[in-house]
């Protein structure tokens, strides 16, 4: 199976000398869910905007489903949805306006446009707003009607520049729903995201983007293995002792209820619970401290890792 | 893109530019129609029943044709400056730019945009300048020519503008500074007999010059400077506007980062 995408050596220099990208490869299999996480300015969006065509690229080479997009860059964009971090739309049109048009753009009939624009109005919950000029709709309507309007030519690659930013839980609830659906239908989909737990939740691969490089790029399972440690927040229903020992592991008294556990690779958290029963401290829940991916990628980024 | 999606993709940019200045007729037709009634009353019927004939015509005869290209060429070039540069304010170019459409199509949407809109405030004010003066067409194919040469011209140049322009001052600069200037000095209120030969010299600088006397030949049959003259000029204009514009588009000049 060809890949959806692939870059080569990709490199960008912003006329003021900055540079965003320092050569990065990497390769996203069709049917993937792919996460592209990084700091703010690591080159996630000047990455994306090259692969749309809204960013010139200094170097390197980028190929949609194998179509080099130096060579045949209208067949590559016939693949590629792109749902922006803005809101380009002009604001006083109405939606179904909007997604009629992005249709005739990639030159789909106007009747077929229609029924399209209407399938996915509907699938985003956008139908009865139809008419409405955008302006009045909610950040999160807005945030739909561009997936509507990235979707209204039935890409094979979607590209998501951090869509569910701003939106209430919810909201983003649904639209991960939604995204899990058109990626199970075939649908290869690349989103860059803030949420770690977003991508831990949706995507199989991931990138990690620092200052212009990819600092990882693999799975989202094997990223996960490869944490060393975890820290659990245990809460107790007795009263805690001053000091709290835990043979072999880290422990740390939060407050009176609260305990904090540090497990190390090859620990078994059942030791943590058969200790504390011996001291008479039983657990009424646990959690982890932190997002696990969210550790993870702190100490790519700060280079700890 | 085939050539059937190509003309999809036409269709699409030219209809919604329609639909955007009919949505807002009350700034885009309504104005020029109201701005040209005040000037057939007061140069035509005030001023001009005093000033007497002005190339073998009565005076309203005369500026009739020149108010009717002033119209063509302002908004024919407003049309275009204002809803690409409004697009790129907006970021909607964005929806074009990441689509297959070739940019010779996004190019000529918008310009067929921008004629339309000349035209059709052409013939707003062809309607009204009939409740003060009759007139006669001397050649028609002229007059269709000139029109679409002209609309074409001015509406390549306020997309060249609306590319450079950083914010909606930029937009009307240009249009208050040289078109309106250029405009006044073409010859729209007088024949050039009336100036004398250094001025008269001067003024075929001026682009404006060629495209009022062609339109005025086509309606009236007289004209201050040679037909064959006046549509190389404006057809040279039209080209070099169209390759630029296209260069601009191809490069992504302040359109893509």
């Amino acid at each position: 199976m060809i890949p959806a995408l692939t870059i080569e050596n990709l490199s960008k220099v912003y006329g003021d000398g900055f540079v965003a990208l320092k050569g990065i490869s990497l390769e996203v299999q069709q049917g993937d869910f792919f996460a592209m996480l990084g700091p703010n300015g690591a080159g996630k969006s000047t990455t994306i905007g090259i692969i749309c065509s809204l960013v010139a690229k200094t170097a390197g080479k980028v190929s949609v489903f194998e179509v080099d997009i130096d060579k045949d860059f209208a067949a590559a964009k016939k693949y590629i949805g792109i749902v922006p971090q803005e809101f380009n739309f002009n604001q006083f049109e109405k939606a179904l306006d909007i997604v009629i048009n992005q249709a005739g753009y990639y030159g789909l009939p106007r009747e077929l446009a229609r029924e399209r624009a209407e399938k996915y109005l509907k699938a985003l919950g956008l139908w009865e707003k139809r008419d409405v000029p955008t302006r009045m709709l909610s950040g999160g309507m807005k945030r739909r009607l561009m997936i509507a309007r990235a979707l209204v030519h039935e890409p094979k690659l979607l590209i998501l520049d951090e869509p569910t930013a701003g939106v209430d839980i919810e909201m983003r609830r649904s639209m991960w729903d939604f995204l899990k659906k058109i990626n199970a239908q075939g649908t290869t989909i690349i989103l860059t995201t803030h949420y770690l737990e977003e991508a831990e939740a949706l995507c199989r691969h991931i990138a990690i983007i620092n200052k212009g490089e990819i600092v990882e790029h693999s799975s989202i399972k094997d990223l996960l293995r490869r944490l060393q440690r975890e820290v659990f927040i245990l809460d107790c229903l007795e009263e805690l002792p001053e000091s709290v020992t835990i043979s072999d592991f880290v422990a740390r008294r939060v407050d009176s209820h609260t305990l904090e556990v540090e497990v190390e690779k090859g620990q078994y958290i059942n030791q943590v619970f058969d200790e504390l029963d011996r001291q008479g401290i039983h657990i009424s829940s646990m959690r982890n401290r932190a997002n696990r991916l969210e550790e993870m990628f702190v100490n790519l980024v700060e280079g700890a890792a | 893109m085939t050539l059937a999606e190509q003309y999809v993709a036409l269709s699409t940019i030219v209809r919604k530019e329609i639909k955007r200045y009919l949505r807002i007729w009350t700034q885009t037709l309504l104005p020029s129609a109201i701005t040209m009634s005040l000037y057939f009353v007061i140069f035509g019927t005030l001023i001009g029943s005093r000033i007497g004939e002005m190339g073998g015509f009565t005076y309203m005869q005369f500026v009739v044709p020149g108010l009717i290209m002033m119209a063509i060429v302002t908004n024919s070039y407003s049309n275009v400056v204002s809803s690409f540069f409004g697009s790129k304010f907006n970021n909607s170019v964005e929806e074009l730019l990441v689509s297959p459409t070739p940019n010779y199509i996004i190019l000529l949407g918008y310009v067929i945009g921008g004629i339309s809109r000349g035209m059709l405030v052409a013939v707003v004010v062809t309607i009204v300048s009939l409740f003060f003066t009759h007139l006669h067409i001397h050649s028609y194919f002229v007059v269709v020519v000139i029109v679409l040469m002209t609309s074409t011209l001015f509406a390549l140049a306020g997309f060249i503008n609306a590319v450079f322009a950083n914010n909606f001052d930029d937009i009307s600069i240009i249009p208050t500074f040289v078109l309106t200037p250029l405009i006044y000095l073409g010859g729209v209120f007088y024949s050039m007999e009336l100036l004398p030969d250094f001025w008269a010299g001067v003024s075929r600088l001026n682009p404006l010059v060629y495209v009022v006397n062609a339109f005025r030949y086509g309606v009236l049959g007289v004209s201050d400077v040679s037909l064959p003259l006046a549509f190389g000029m404006i057809g040279l204009f039209t080209v070099l506007a169209f390759a630029y514009s296209m260069h601009l588009l191809n490069s992504g000049t302040r359109l893509r980062q």
